[in-house]
């Protein structure tokens, strides 16, 4: 067992886990933040997306460990019912979601491929989502969230 | 549109009520849940496609830390705990009925495919369960796989009462008379084309929670399902002997389901065995490796298509004989898919006077194979479609016009195939019309030849398909060997202060119900949609509903909902009429107020729904208090949806791969209630079309096992790989459900794989390549290219 501290939506949290941890557990199941989703077993297909110092990460992939000392912002950290970010904003206009699955990980890419370029191209949106996987949009909606998202951040 | 439209009625583009939860992370899904004291069950699963189990040694593992339990068939067998049963079989041929192997929820003795379950270990956390899985020692007598469809029926047996391996022998429409077009034919023409195997991959695995509670003797199991209360009947009566009072199925936010999700599966079933047993709450989530393994897989066909053209290229017979692969068990619509699913859409849009199929159901050492987006529709829609276009190239005639001049006439519904439906009504030639302009069909030579100066080879292929939802009626699905009915039910409970609840027994996963059916309601009652809360997925809410599949939420679940509001506004009116002390035939109800004629007399409904729970000025000479009502719809047909799709590609000769260029399609769904959300379900059906033509190949090698278990051998189609889509619609009502509604859900993936091999083919037409199989993988593309032009060159 380890005690793992990190910075999980602006609060500082720790707890002793397993050294063999993964992040996406400490998240949901230590932490009881079940937003963030496990969708695969081989990094493909990004519903475990988070932001571990601003960077997109699957924490899938990653052990608590790993990211001791490091802030850690899920999807319950970048807005609210009350008060979404302009990209959840963008994915409601859009029609970017059915089934929901891969939605809090895709919002947290697009956000990072937003941050990163702030006028994408479909095409920058299309290959900068390559990590995503949504098996319900067919991702024309999720290209036409992501270019609103784009503008209503940039306003 | 409907009288009565609101802004955000039928017909509005509204946004969805359900995005926040979703994205905010504040979704419940059934791996979200947990409960106090829960433990957790791995299952072993079977590394050998076929093979005896000659012993299972658990002492080690039973000793390891934190393991609570480990169960086998021998369990099971001894607490006489039955299997998933199938949900409906057909005769054979000769009469006689489907084979039905058992299927034990724990292989009791022998395993039949790779994924199949053994042992059950139930620990206090997942890990403690996995690390003692790993000391349990399964000794196996290894059996001759069977893997190869074509070879399955001279292979070794694997089912005691499956002669042959054959479990069933279908057929439909008449022999001689295909027979006798075919041998009077001008133009015979004939193609052998395999519909490939995919894994339907709802990016939410399967899931399962089941609890006890001692104090009442009930059970409640969350479970990934598209159709709980289907759940709770099979696992109730018929594999865990609970009554059905006793067992609550809920079924709360689930990521997709594309027919995966309909069958009760061994592992929710041990769930809720075992949470009596160990009297403690028993977890279980699917890890993407177990998905693939052992989720219900989708098509696998192979079939032979011969069709008979008159000297005017009108077609004049069909005969199809079709291999299904049906793989290690029955699943519950395992039989139905190819069959009754399949046959009768073989007429598909056009009038051929002559149509004989047969189709054999092969077990194989695979996983299940069952419904998947589209079951069986998808299937007979692209062998004929791909037949089509062959037959326009022998012929000579442009594939668009040679489809229209075969097209069924929009004056001659309703129109009676010659295998079994009755279709209602259509308009083909508008949406191929529409589609062909949306492309600009007339130009692609042009950009054809301006692709070629690029050193690329571009395509353009159509697909004109025909659909048949909301499968029904009850009746005539029983007479085919349903063990179900086919209707669907709604409960809309107005409240006193004039809010409203439905509860329907259809079931939302990505669909968006909580938008269409609130919709519907708000139009109908003349109030905002916010006022509205669409409730479903749980067994002690709702009322027995069949669930979602087969396009049938909105034909079916929204005409009982929409019947059942009509009821509402039947006795509200007679309460306005008291309220108002006026003649029932004088009160009129519109724009959500009901009137008096000629005076200004005026009510709203909170008024009506006030005086109904608070009855003390109230006409109780004629009504009960209240006001809730309840309907059940079993559709008189089946409805219809059709249209056109187009592919256009380029494909580079370098490296073989296929890039859609574009995509055009006009579909008609007759009434649209929310234009939005149905377009999104084009968008994804259409996905998973091209994702089967191109990408999507589960593969098992010779000895059964399977070689595309993950994402990295699974090709899943990404943003990059697919374009924008250009949709539209035509309408023809559908004239037997009040709605006029048809269903949108599966339209994309029937329509997309043959619109997309066509444009690939005639892509490569001019260097002589006449054939491709699913999936154009970039390396079979390049082949082909290389193989022909080495003929070429070779002449």
């Amino acid at each position: 067992m380890t005690k793992v501290n990190i910075t999980l939506n602006g609060k500082a949290v720790s707890a002793d886990v397993p050294d063999n941890t993964l992040l996406v557990s400490f998240i949901r199941d230590t932490m009881a933040l079940t937003g963030t989703h496990v969708g695969c077993d081989t990094s493909q297909c990004g519903a475990c997306i988070v932001h571990l110092d601003g960077e997109s990460v699957k924490s899938c992939t990653m052990l608590a460990v790993s990211a001791e000392g490091a802030e850690v912002t899920t999807i319950e950290g970048i807005g609210s019912a009350e008060s979404l970010h302009p990209m959840q904003q963008a994915f409601h206009e859009n029609h970017g979601l059915q089934c929901g699955y891969c939605t809090p990980g895709m919002v947290m890419s697009a956000i990072e491929l937003v941050g990163k370029n702030p006028n994408p191209s479909d095409k920058d949106i299309r290959e900068g989502l390559e990590g995503n996987i949504c098996r319900c949009t067919g991702y024309h909606n999720i290209v036409k969230s992501v270019q609103a998202g784009a503008q209503m951040m940039g306003d | 549109m409907p009288e009565g439209t609101t802004k955000d009625g039928i017909g509005a583009a509204l946004r969805r009520k359900e995005d926040k939860k979703f994205l905010t992370g504040s979704g419940r899904y059934t791996a979200d849940i947990s409960r106090p004291g829960q433990l957790h069950v791995h299952f072993i699963r079977s590394d050998h496609a076929h093979a005896k189990i000659t012993s299972i040694k658990t002492d080690a593992a039973a000793k390891a830390d934190g393991v609570v339990a480990i169960y086998t068939g021998e369990d099971v067998a001894a607490d006489g705990i039955g299997g998933p049963i199938c949900g409906w079989v057909v005769t054979n041929r000769d009469g006689s009925p489907t084979n039905e192997p058992p299927h034990p929820i724990l292989a009791n003795g022998k395993v039949n495919y790779v994924g199949d379950h053994v042992v059950a270990v139930i620990a206090e956390s997942l890990q403690q369960a996995r690390d003692a899985a790993e000391l349990v020692d399964i000794s196996y007598e290894v059996l001759a796989p069977v893997v190869d469809l074509a070879s399955a029926a001279a292979s070794m047996q694997i089912h005691e009462n499956v002669p042959n391996n054959m479990y069933f022998d279908f057929e439909l429409g008449d022999e001689a008379a295909a027979e006798a077009a075919l041998a009077d034919a001008a133009t015979v023409v004939e193609l052998d084309v395999r519909n490939n195997r995919l894994v339907p991959n709802a990016l939410e695995p399967r899931a399962a929670l089941a609890e006890y509670d001692p104090v009442d003797e009930s059970y409640t199991l969350f479970t990934t399902s598209q159709n709980p209360h289907l759940t709770r009947l099979v696992i109730g009566a018929f594999m865990l002997s609970i009554p059905e009072s006793k067992l609550r199925v809920v079924a709360p936010d689930v990521g997709g389901g594309f027919g995966s999700k309909i069958y009760v599966y061994p592992e929710e079933a041990v769930c809720t065995w075992v949470s009596k047993k160990l009297q403690r709450p028993i977890k279980w989530t699917a890890d993407r490796s177990e998905s693939f393994l052992a989720d219900a897989h989708g098509r696998d066909h192979i079939n032979k298509v011969r069709m008979a053209l008159d000297a005017n290229n009108r077609i004049t017979g069909l005969r199809v004989d079709t291999l299904a692969n049906i793989g290690s068990y029955l699943s519950a619509f395992s039989v139905v898919t190819p069959t009754i699913l399949h046959a009768p859409l073989l007429s598909g849009c056009y009038e051929i006077p002559a149509i004989y199929t047969n189709v054999r159901g092969m077990a194989t050492t695979t996983a299940p194979v069952d419904a998947y987006r589209g079951a069986g529709r998808p299937e007979a829609t692209y062998l004929l479609e791909r037949v089509m276009d062959v037959a326009a190239r022998q012929v000579g005639m442009d594939p668009a016009e040679f489809r229209r001049m075969n097209f069924i006439p929009k004056d001659a519904f309703p129109y009676q195939t010659p295998v079994a439906l009755q279709y209602d009504i259509g308009d083909y030639e508008a949406p191929l019309d529409k589609a062909l302009d949306m492309i600009d069909y007339k130009g692609f030579e042009a950009r054809r030849a301006e692709a070629a100066s690029r050193g690329k080879y571009r395509g353009i292929g159509l697909s004109s398909y025909i659909e048949a939802c909301g499968i029904a009626p009850s009746a005539v699905a029983g007479a085919l060997g349903a063990r179900v009915g086919l209707y669907e039910s709604a409960t809309v409970r107005v409240d006193p202060t004039g809010t409203v609840n439905v509860m329907t027994g259809t079931h939302s996963h990505g669909q968006g119900h909580d938008t269409t059916f609130a919709q519907i309601v708000a139009d109908k009652l003349g109030i905002g949609v916010e006022q509205v809360e669409i409730i479903h997925g749980d067994s002690d809410k709702t009322p027995f509903g069949m669930g979602s599949y087969g396009s049938r939420s909105l034909a079916v679940g929204g005409s009982a909902i929409a019947k059942a509001v009509d009821k509402v506004i039947d006795k509200a009116k007679i309460i306005a009429a008291h309220l108002m002390e006026a003649a029932d035939s004088d009160v009129v109800f519109a724009d959500g107020k009901f009137t008096v004629a000629g005076t200004d007399k005026e009510k709203v409904l909170s008024d009506i729904s006030l005086a109904a729970y608070v009855p003390h000025n109230y006409p109780h000479d004629r009504l009960e208090p209240g006001l809730e009502e309840t309907a059940f719809y079993d559709p008189l047909n089946f409805t219809y949806p059709s249209g056109t799709h187009i592919a256009e590609v380029e494909i580079d000769p370098a490296t073989g791969v296929v890039q859609l260029v574009d995509w055009a399609c006009c579909d008609d769904f007759g009434n649209l209630i929310n234009p939005m959300i149905v377009e999104g379900q084009v968008h994804g059906g259409i996905a998973q079309g091209v994702g089967q033509a191109l990408l999507e190949n589960a593969a098992y090698d010779e000895t059964g096992q399977l070689i595309t278990a993950s994402y990295m051998d699974y090709c899943m189609p990404r943003a990059d790989d697919l374009p924008d889509f250009k949709v539209d619609y035509t309408v023809t009502a559908c004239t037997h459900n009040d709605l006029g509604v048809k269903g949108c859900g599966e339209a994309g993936a029937i329509a997309s794989p043959p619109a997309l091999i066509n444009a690939v083919i005639n892509a490569l037409t001019p260097i002589g390549v006449t054939d491709m199989s699913m999936p154009a993988s970039p390396e079979k593309v390049w082949r082909a290219i290389n193989d022909a032009t080495q003929a070429q060159a070779a002449e």
